[in-house]
């Protein structure tokens, strides 16, 4: 999120558009029965299934399941068109005014620079136009044709209401009215919050929805402002801390990178990571990347690291993919190229794509390790359960051992929130049986591990020999000292560079926040986004002071929010460009005329004049990005692109198949269903219920009495055509595999008709699978294709084609 | 190296729970089942209300899942027939149920998605009291909860007919009755009821009944600058107004929402049946138990004649003829 889950009080309007809210966040979503009691808020929902969300809206439209980008671009379109733009904002935050490459184009579908081949663009005409004082072109006046506002207005132009209504299925009335709702809050004193979730981001252009979305909100003025911004609802309690810590393959803490194979050396990799600014005067925050990537590396290993050999640059792994990501993963084991999978706090049975292909990867491996509170479907699956899981046990080979961990009740440490909040939390029982908290099994493996490089030696033992591991009990490391240790410390005296007589921290402080980070090994921190959170002062995570001056919904003493405990990011422009706010009554801060102060920790340099600098203070532009340069693979602006499963062909290009430049590996390829196959008439789209946590609380009865069994959802219209019956059973199919199901028939998802074809939606809940209290059943990766979002891998969960059929009985198990 | 994962470190900062103090006592019943000339309390309690705002309520069933850990109940893990609704009804382990229903706006053509928590609506003027033959197995505080009082219970089934909102179940385990008890052993100890404390949109809210009035007065008028021109209260008055009151968006159109009755009353047989009022005899006795051993305190009562028993049976048997109960389940 750019905002906080308390800060959606203070909007007026919230589109809920990729999500369910009401239904996956029910707890977060007080703050918009909050906003709608308490300042008359208005609720739209558009998606596929009119969804408890929805049910208290004050408006829905219905959208055609992967169709999102056709349908934001066209609001895009209709706002330009009408002039419901916040023009001050466009102008001087966005880079609206800066000139494109000329060479830079878009046609049929496609950006310049596409190699069918390759599956890739060449990027190089995606980029603006440099002066020679070495900085971005710029036509203030929006009159010159390369600039971005005019070539955003030429690719939003072919949007039109009848294209959306078209290619989404959203009837032109419905969507004219959302225009409207959506308009009004172009003016600077009212402002719209985006809610999404899943429902965005499971596509293979996931991405690209969700920049369609900031684009708007860019245009109408609404990021950096109360009630305003971006806010992605994260889908577990920690899953912002997941990707704050970076448990990627490609990433390090902080959203750093591991370097690649190209960048063998230290100097290398820093030479694209300079970040000089595109416009005079601006901070581009990221120029300070070395002084956070030396003090990860001291984290690391300590006085092994020296400036002397890189900061132990050569420790690092290089990566020669671009990411080993999970899905990646599972096609090396399916070629037998894994031997041993660790699996912790991860289902991938249940909740990766192509079920079948799991259970494939899984019994080519030699060893499988979960490391669970609950026993899991992938920890069983080798066990055949009938229809549920119909393997065959004898001719599976892999070991599998159970690690029983604690689960979040059980153990101490911060949760970080979907606002980037910290919250330090208590264990509230005692770990059942032999049940271990996961640190104390990673450090046992650890301290093991490092012995038998000690005492047999190896390739290339010294990162692991070197690795700082200096916790009171190197078998159990503490979260106090794990918390220190990703605040960071300083390692000898750290000075004021203003003033180098002052000192910020004497060797072995706790660092009072990241612009104490230094590049020349005097601090060391392991996640320089956390800085701040466990300073000289203590725990900032486990403050519990919910005052609230002006009710701004910020809460600056209440645990502690990334980066820098601030609490609405780029919070520099909520203030006009002499740094007023734009709303008095919704102030965040402002320019005294000294310096920048108010109700949030500022987002700028607090001196930084605001006629010179921009809000945007980590892009080296100064200004948010509407063109986002080669920045994402799939273009600098959102197109419209088919998922790989569609019931009609892209309206730009038919040859065109999904995202043109996702991975597909050759194997998944085989198992998509042809565009209109008939065999595979129906969009398919996953998602949750509000009676259930993922595939967890189906291990409670009570949740599992409140919604015992699996399901799927189809219109009465689908219903009448196939003869289905209400509680009927159903089998559901896809080119990959098959499920039975019970048949909720519902006047709340009706088929619509896109490009002068009827779509009928199937809906399918996730939450079942053959362990636990509640009723057997299956997940919707039983039937979804194994493809991920061209930038980030996320799996094409939300649209796939299936077909549906009555099934008679329940078959013998 | 511990051989055990260590013992977790208590919360220092957990904010800490003060005591209250009880405010709902034995004497303060003014009404029992099957028993003459109750002994009127001293004081009056200030009328409670939990107030179920429909148009705010999301139905997650958080307000379900509640009642179930707080009344330790355990419903079954039972199937799926089509619908949201689970379990499928009221049951003896389950107080409250959310109830779908989809329905189209004539005057709109949208659909709206009605969901709608039900449960005992704690009449003012109980159906269920009245018709229960057995002597304190149902109570009425002077606040306006109705209680069911286990120990007492022979679970004939009166209260079912007797109920105009067809609310309580009989167990086959046991025999007895149950029905939502608007958590009377939380308020009595100045706590409110369980869903309500569940609610993540305070849908559900409780608190006096003049300020639930007041409340939903400011819901009704949020909801018609929404177009909602016909959004009201339900509190109907054919029982003398009720404990459990509810915010419609169409108070027009009670029925819409799963069948709630347009105008409740009592069933004429239960009114007319003199016969359970003649039986004093109830003890109060031990009145020693407080807090949440409230359901415990009253003593078996005296069985029930022939007399009673023989117009019980005719009461049963009216249910035929129909009463004000709701029909049509399951529609979702």
């Amino acid at each position: 999120m750019t905002n906080s889950w308390t800060d959606i009080k203070n909007t007026d309007l919230v589109v809920v558009m990729g999500g369910n809210a009401a239904e996956a966040h029910p707890c977060g979503f007080k703050w918009v029965t909050e906003a709608k009691a308490k300042r008359g808020a208005k609720l739209i929902v558009v998606d596929p299934r009119y969804t408890r969300t929805a049910s208290v809206s004050d408006f829905y439209a219905p959208i055609r399941p992967g169709s999102d980008i056709a349908f934001l671009m066209g609001v895009i379109r209709w706002c330009m068109e009408n002039d419901k733009v916040q023009w001050e904002y466009v102008l001087n935050y966005t880079n609206a005014a800066f000139l494109v490459k000329d060479e830079f184009g878009w046609s049929d579908g496609l950006f310049t620079g596409y190699d069918e081949e390759k599956r890739d663009y060449d990027k190089a005409s995606w980029d603006y136009k440099i002066g020679e004082d070495g900085y971005v072109l710029t036509d203030p006046t929006l009159q010159d044709p390369r600039c971005v506002w005019n070539l955003l207005r030429d690719h939003v132009d072919v949007y039109t209401p009848e294209m959306v209504e078209r290619v989404c299925g959203t009837p032109q009335d419905k969507f004219l009215t959302i225009c409207q709702m959506i308009g009004e809050c172009s003016t600077p004193t009212k402002t719209m919050t985006s809610m999404y979730a899943l429902g965005w981001t499971q596509h293979s252009k996931g991405a690209q929805n969700i920049r369609g979305m900031a684009m708007l909100q860019l245009i109408l003025g609404n990021i950096g402002v109360r009630g305003g911004g971006m806010n992605a609802l994260r889908g577990h309690s920690n899953i912002q801390g997941l990707t704050d810590i970076g448990l990627m393959s490609n990433l390090i803490p902080g959203y750093l990178n591991i370097p690649t194979e190209k960048e063998a050396d230290w100097q290398t990799y820093l030479s694209t990571r300079s970040f000089k600014p595109l416009r005079p005067n601006q901070m581009s925050y990221w120029q300070n990347y070395p002084k956070f990537m030396v003090s990860f590396m001291k984290a690391m290993w300590g006085d092994t690291a020296t400036a002397e050999n890189d900061w132990a640059y050569h420790y690092l792994p290089k990566l020669d993919v671009p990411a080993y990501d999970a899905m990646r993963m599972f096609e090396l084991m399916t070629h037998g190229k894994v031997n041993l999978y660790f699996c912790q706090g991860f289902n991938p049975l249940l909740s990766f794509p192509n079920r079948g292909k799991m259970t494939e990867a899984f019994s080519k491996l030699k060893m499988l390790v979960i490391m669970d509170p609950l026993t899991t479907e992938t920890s069983h699956f080798w066990q055949n359960h009938g229809i549920y899981n119909d393997v065959d046990t004898a001719a599976i080979q892999t070991e599998v051992l159970e690690l029983p961990t604690t689960c979040f009740a059980e153990d101490e440490g911060a949760l970080v929130n979907s606002g980037r909040w910290l919250q330090w939390h208590w264990a509230g029982a005692t770990p059942p049986g032999q049940a271990k908290h996961d640190t104390w099994i990673m450090a046992q493996i650890w301290t093991r591990v490092r012995k038998l490089y000690q005492d047999e030696g190896g390739v290339f033992p010294d990162p692991i020999l070197n690795l700082t591991w200096d916790y009171a009990d190197p078998g159990n490391p503490m979260p106090d000292e794990l918390a220190k240790e990703m605040n960071g410390k300083a390692l000898a005296t750290v000075y004021d560079p203003a003033d180098p007589t002052k000192v910020l921290a004497e060797a072995g402080q706790q660092l009072a926040g990241f612009a104490q980070y230094r590049d020349d090994g005097s601090t060391m921190g392991g996640c320089w986004i956390y800085a701040g959170s466990w300073t000289e002062k203590g725990n900032m995570m486990a403050r519990r002071d919910n005052s609230d001056p002006d009710e701004t919904g910020a809460y600056l003493n209440w645990a502690f929010a990334w980066p820098a405990n601030r609490r609405i990011l780029y919070n520099r422009a909520s203030c006009d460009v002499q740094g007023k706010p734009w709303d008095p009554s919704r102030k965040l801060i402002e320019w005294t005329g000294e310096k920048w102060e108010g109700y949030d920790v500022p987002d700028i340099a607090p001196t930084a004049k605001p006629t010179e600098v921009g809000p945007f203070i980590m892009n080296p532009e100064g200004v948010s990005r509407l063109f986002s340069r080669g920045m994402m693979r799939d273009g600098p602006f959102p197109t419209h692109m088919e998922p790989f499963e569609a019931p009609i062909a892209n309206v730009f290009n038919p040859r065109m198949r999904g995202n043109p430049v996702a991975r597909v590996f050759e194997s998944d390829a085989e198992t998509f269903a042809a565009v209109g196959d008939p065999d595979f008439p129906f969009v398919a789209t996953s998602y949750r219920l509000t009676e259930h946590f993922h595939y967890w609380t189906k291990h409670n009865p009570v949740n599992a009495a409140l919604q015992p069994e699996f399901f799927v959802e189809i219109s009465e219209e689908l219903a009448a055509e196939r003869g289905i019956e209400r509680g009927g059973r159903v089998r559901v199919w896809s080119k990959r595999g098959q499920v039975w199901a019970k048949a909720v028939v519902t006047k709340r998802i009706r088929p619509m008709t896109c490009d002068g074809k009827i779509v009928h939606v199937v809906g399918i809940p996730l939450h079942w699978g053959f362990m636990g209290a509640a009723r057997n059943g299956f997940g919707p990766n039983s039937l979804s294709p194994a493809v991920g979002d061209a930038n980030v891998e996320t799996p094409e969960f939300k649209a796939f084609m299936v077909n549906i059929e009555p099934a008679a009985e329940e078959p013998v198990a | 190296m511990s051989e055990t994962a260590p013992q977790p470190t208590t919360a220092a900062a957990n904010p800490p729970v003060q005591p209250i103090g009880l405010n709902m006592l034995p004497s303060d019943v003014v009404r029992i089942s099957a028993t003459r000339d109750v002994p009127q309390p001293e004081r009056q309690l200030t009328k409670v209300a939990k107030l179920i705002d429909v148009s705010k309520c999301i139905g997650c069933k958080a307000c379900q899942s509640a009642c179930i850990e707080w009344n330790d109940t355990k419903p079954e893990v039972e199937t799926n027939v089509g619908v949201y609704e689970n379990p499928h009804d009221l049951t003896p382990n389950m107080f409250t149920l959310m109830r779908f229903t989809e329905w189209v706006n004539p005057e709109t053509d949208n659909l709206e998605w009605l969901i709608r928590k039900d449960g005992c609506m704690h009449c003012e003027d109980p159906g269920c009291l009245k018709a229960c033959p057995a002597p304190g197995a149902i109570v009425q505080y002077s606040n306006g909860i109705v209680d069911f009082v286990k120990e007492n219970c022979i679970g004939c089934g009166y209260c079912v007919k007797g109920c105009p909102f067809d609310i309580p179940r009989i167990s086959k385990v046991d025999h007895k009755s149950y029905k939502c008890t608007l958590c009377s052993d939380r308020v009595a100890v100045g706590q409110g009821p369980a869903c309500a404390k569940a609610c993540p949109t305070q849908a559900i809210v409780f608190g006096t009944k003049d300020d639930m009035i007041a409340h939903a007065n400011t819901r009704i008028e949020d909801l018609k600058s929404r177009g909602y021109a016909n959004a009201g209260i339900y509190d109907p008055q054919g029982v003398g107004g009720t404990h459990v009151i509810y915010v419609l968006h169409h108070a027009d159109k009670p029925a819409i929402y799963e069948g709630l009755p347009e105008d409740p009353r009592i069933s004429p047989v239960v009114e007319g049946w003199k016969g359970v009022t003649k039986t004093a005899g109830l003890a109060l006795m031990g009145v020693t138990a407080l807090g949440a051993a409230l359901h415990g305190i009253f003593a078996r009562a005296n069985r029930v004649d022939e007399h009673e028993e023989q117009e019980a049976a005719r009461l049963v048997r009216s249910d035929d003829q129909g009463d004000a109960g709701p029909t049509d389940r399951g529609s979702a």
